[in-house]
């Protein structure tokens, strides 16, 4: 019943504005204004465009600094970040400048010159020596805004530094999967045809270096050391995105990518900081990969550089976790294995799996 | 026609059946298989008009979604089915179909074949002074080309199995493996099967225009006297010819990843519980080719608008547009160096960040001839003596956004600051105002301004009032809002941003830039209205209803095939003689001699008269 009093509503809403469209059209033909080309309410538009940009740039201004609830800039914590977001705002106010003026100028000009009976357009179809000014000037703002721009992003994506803690990072649908290097500090192989449903991220065990490799369900990272994060994919395009530490890296299938950047804030920092006692920094996916795109969230813990290490110290190798996996390893690694993994009775199972593989020989 | 003729402005309506061996067509080859550039130009306009509107209402509900996130879209379940849940809630694949949808149909559907294929097609040969275009029936093939792969678009959408949804970029593995989304199915084959359609019929239409251009430009026309507009159509024009073709290449290696096992773009893939035979592809080379096309598309896009803005400012200034030869450079340096951009879209994909240097001194070399423009269109208006009509009203509108999102694209085209404003709100604000606003509002200020010429009616002036100021404050109210959101980095192709922490805030920001975005769309509604009512109810136009210079004015109110019904009028002089110093109206058209105009030659023309 609702529907269709809605229904009926509706119609005859569009019925009256039909009616009045007609009536003010009929209205026009009788006032008979056609013989000037100069539409009735020129002036009037001309008002509205004025009013426009001062209702419009006092609107701009106040959002702009502080009339939105809640601050859109983020609180940046990271050493790189400091010198984009310093890039940003300059951009920002040299745009903001240009973006003020020229909207002056356009709708100022417009309420100024509408049309006046004796009015005289002036012609004027060409100034080369203005023309030189407005190309010369922007190109040299431009170039200033290049290099500097050049600069911090070379300067960003040069190779990491030796100390650099590493952080392998795996996206796929629609989760992130993280691995340390354990305490040898160097990741262990990995190959995509060794993934299975406990192994995801395909670790490969003939590779020594993955024996103490450890997968944490969070990331932890040092504050004021530089973190390379080793990044990839295995099924489609995601993309590792933490907005606080402006970093932003696609992860490929197939092509392994990378980002570093250093910590300037931990947690508890930043919990103070935004006086937000929960606050966590989060990982995002910022590429789209599918239904479950919007919620591939992952904590990253910025500790102080000693509780870092204690934590670091504290993980059990996945091999520990997982001895299963031993069997993977090669008869002749495996003593090693365990030892590296801290596995306590590998003895049992070794056996039976070389017998297994001897007797298969 | 002879020239007097034209100066009598005023007269309204006179028959203009006064002219030899015009033999009726039957319905169908009139109005459905016509090869008249005028008709084939209202199809696409049409065609164009009805993308719109789905365009845009698909983007009224995934705003609906992400504005208030916890209503209830029952109400939708008529038309979406089992793609709104019984609770009411709108699924999450169908949420990046909808977005993938609105992505390809504005930008290709709409902004090129609805506005490129209307405006090309309607001005080439009417402004150059040709009778039609130089091949009338690959102009035929060029719509119905573009006819089909509309449809196989639409029928797409109501594949059971959903429509593309790996974003309009369609990037792989994501477009390329049914595993990974449903939408990669049997919908992406649609989309593929329909994109090469689509560019068939761009190429066939770009073809045409660049011929036409370049071989039946009437008497006395020369380049250097060509409207704005002709040349950006021109341009254009060439732009996809040598762009679209690779995109062919692209999709064609994407249809052999899909279908016949190769391995262009996939390597060590592991989905769905398996691992993937395919080795060595990279997804990084689909968006090299992919962006080698979608960069010079932006162009495509916006070049038109800004021709059609040339046109409608100058004409509506009374005033010359200011530096007529700095306006055809600037759009010469944009042609050229839309090529050498492409990978600014791709700065953190893992691409060599050398590359992302080299792109980056690129990018914001194409800023320069951009900014040429916008300041020559506010040069136009000073001193101006200004009529706004609603076209007039939108190409003030369109420099508007052009300048609010040009500027913008210095923070995206900055490797350094891109890094945090790559794929989130601030690229979407950024896009849509400067590729996808302006050229829309070029769309419109192109269907106000001509529309006297194509149904010889008049639109309302006052409905056109009310659609530009619900329209023009409506788009900045979507998008200004988003710049806020992008900068506090929340992601684009969300479909809630209730999972985090980071993105909790903003809510009421999002719902009132839903709101906004429900009224902008209503107005669409107004000037539907205005269109298609007009087109049988319209007051009769007058020859010349804006005293413009344009040769399209000379044709009688309704010009029958063939444009003129004597003699193509020869051309003597640019464009833009409007308010010159001594002229005795504030216009003197394109086919009157200098030897006419005495009182306000320079020196040049009177020897130019001389000649004559």
């Amino acid at each position: 019943m609702l529907d269709i009093i809605i229904i009926i509503v509706a119609i005859l809403i569009l019925v009256i504005l039909f009616a009045i469209f007609r009536v003010s059209s009929l209205v026009d033909i009788i006032k008979g204004d056609s013989s000037t080309k100069i539409p009735s309410s020129n002036g009037f538009q001309a008002n509205l465009l004025l009013l426009f940009l001062i209702v419009g740039l006092i609107g701009g201004i106040y959002y702009s600094f502080g009339g939105l609830e809640e601050d859109f800039v983020l609180p940046v914590a990271s050493k790189h970040g400091v010198i984009t977001d310093n890039l940003f705002w300059w951009t920002m106010a040299i745009t903001g400048i240009v973006f003020i003026v020229t909207q002056i100028f356009l709708f100022g000009f417009s309420w100024k010159y509408q049309h006046r009976e004796n009015q005289v357009a002036y012609f004027y179809p060409h100034n080369n020596k203005l023309e030189m000014i407005w190309t010369i000037i922007p190109a040299i703002v431009l170039a200033i805004l290049v290099f500097t721009g050049w600069k911090a992003w070379v300067d960003i994506t040069r190779e990491s530094p030796e100390d650099s803690e590493i952080v392998e990072i795996m996206g796929y649908q629609y989760a992130w999967s993280v691995r340390y290097p354990g305490a040898d500090n160097v990741l262990g192989e990995y190959d995509y045809l060794k993934i299975d449903a406990t192994n995801q991220m395909g670790i490969d065990f003939s590779d020594r270096a993955s024996f103490d490799d450890f997968i944490p369900r969070e990331i932890h990272v040092p504050k004021g050391k530089p973190v390379r994060f080793n990044i990839r994919a295995r099924d489609v395009i995601h993309s590792v995105y933490q907005p606080h530490f402006r970093l932003q890296m696609n992860a490929v299938p197939g092509m392994p990518t990378q980002f570093w950047f250093e910590p300037t804030k931990t947690t508890e920092e930043m919990r103070a900081e935004t006086k937000n006692p929960d606050f966590q920094y989060e990982l995002v996916c910022n590429k789209i990969c599918g239904q479950g795109h919007f919620a591939m969230r992952y904590i990253i813990v910025v500790d102080e550089l000693e509780d870092y290490n204690e934590w670091f110290k504290s993980q059990e190798p996945w091999l520990k976790q997982n001895a299963d996996y031993l069997t993977e390893v090669p008869t002749k690694l495996r003593e090693a294995a365990s030892i590296v993994a801290g596995i306590e009775n590998p003895l049992g199972l070794d056996v039976v799996n070389g017998l297994t593989i001897s007797g298969s020989k | 026609m002879s020239i007097t003729d034209i100066q009598v402005t005023d007269e309204l309506v006179h028959d203009d059946d006064h002219h030899e061996e015009h033999h009726e067509q039957s319905f169908i080859f009139k109005y459905i298989f016509s090869t008249d550039h005028k008709t084939i130009a209202k199809q696409f306009l049409i065609t164009g008009i009805f993308w719109a509107m789905i365009g845009g209402g698909l983007s009224i509900i995934f705003r609906l979604q992400l504005g208030f996130p916890d209503m209830d879209m029952g109400f939708l379940q008529p038309f979406l089915g089992d793609w709104i849940s019984n609770a009411g809630k709108l699924d999450p694949e169908f949420y990046l179909a909808m977005i993938t949808m609105h992505g390809t149909i504005m930008v290709f559907f709409v902004l090129t074949a609805g506005l490129s294929g209307t405006f090309s097609n309607y001005l080439i040969p009417l402004q150059v002074g040709a009778r039609d275009m130089a091949s009338g029936f690959m102009n035929l093939l060029s719509y119905w080309f573009f006819f089909l792969s509309s449809v196989i678009m639409f029928v797409s959408m109501f594949l059971s199995t959903g429509p593309a949804s790996g974003g309009w970029t369609i990037y792989p593995p994501l477009s390329a493996l049914p595993q990974a989304m449903s939408g990669s199915g049997m919908g992406m084959t649609l989309w593929l099967v329909s994109m090469v359609f689509f560019i068939a019929s761009t190429l066939l239409g770009g073809i045409n225009y660049i011929t036409t251009v370049i071989n039946l430009r009437t008497e006395g026309m020369t380049f250097r006297r060509m409207p704005l507009t002709i040349w950006a159509f021109f341009i254009t024009a060439v732009l996809g010819l040598l762009s679209f073709p690779v995109l062919v290449a692209c999709v064609l290696l994407l249809v052999f990843d899909r279908s016949f096992g190769t391995s262009f773009y996939l390597s060590e893939i592991f989905i769905g519980g398996e691992a993937l035979p395919n080795l060595g592809g990279s997804p990084i080379l689909f968006q090299h080719l992919f962006w080698f096309l979608g960069h010079p598309e932006v162009y495509i896009v916006i070049l038109p608008a800004l021709g059609i803005t040339s046109e409608v400012i100058s004409t509506n200034s009374r005033k010359p547009i200011f530096g007529y030869t700095a306006m055809i450079g600037s759009i010469l340096a944009i042609a050229f160096l839309s090529f050498i951009v492409w990978a600014h879209h791709m700065f953190i994909t893992g691409m060599n960040p050398f590359l992302g240097s080299i792109f980056m001194f690129l990018t914001l070399i194409i800023a320069i001839p951009s900014a040429v423009k916008a300041f020559n269109y506010i040069t136009t208006l000073w001193k101006g003596n200004l009529v706004f009509t609603p076209a007039m009203l939108f190409s003030i509108g369109l420099v508007s956004f052009f300048i609010s999102g040009g500027l913008t694209g210095l923070f995206l085209g900055n490797a350094a600051i891109d890094i945090n404003l790559h794929d989130t709100y601030f690229v979407v604000a950024h896009f849509h105002l400067v590729m996808g606003s302006a050229a829309f509002f070029g769309l419109l200020a192109g269907v106000y301004h001509w529309f006297p010429k194509m149904f010889g009616r008049m639109m309302d002036e006052k409905l056109g009032y009310i659609h530009f100021w619900l329209t023009f404050v409506g788009v900045y109210l979507v998008f200004f809002p988003l710049h806020y959101i992008g900068i506090a980095g929340f992601p684009r192709r969300y479909y809630s941003f209730t999972n985090f922490d980071a993105f909790s805030s903003f809510v009421d920001l999002n719902s009132f830039v839903t709101v906004a975005a429900f009224i902008t769309f209503g107005a669409q509604f107004i000037f539907l209205f205005n269109f298609f009512y007009n087109i049988f109810k319209g007051k009769k136009a007058p020859l010349n209803p804006w005293n413009s210079n344009t040769l399209e004015w000379t044709t009688p109110r309704v010009p029958e095939h063939g444009n003129w019904p004597g003699e193509i009028p020869k051309v003597y002089r640019w464009p833009y003689d409007y308010s010159k110093p001594g002229a005795k109206d504030d216009f003197i058209p394109q086919t009157v001699p200098y030897h006419q105009t005495k009182e306000s030659n320079t020196d040049f023309e009177n020897e130019e008269s001389k000649k004559e």
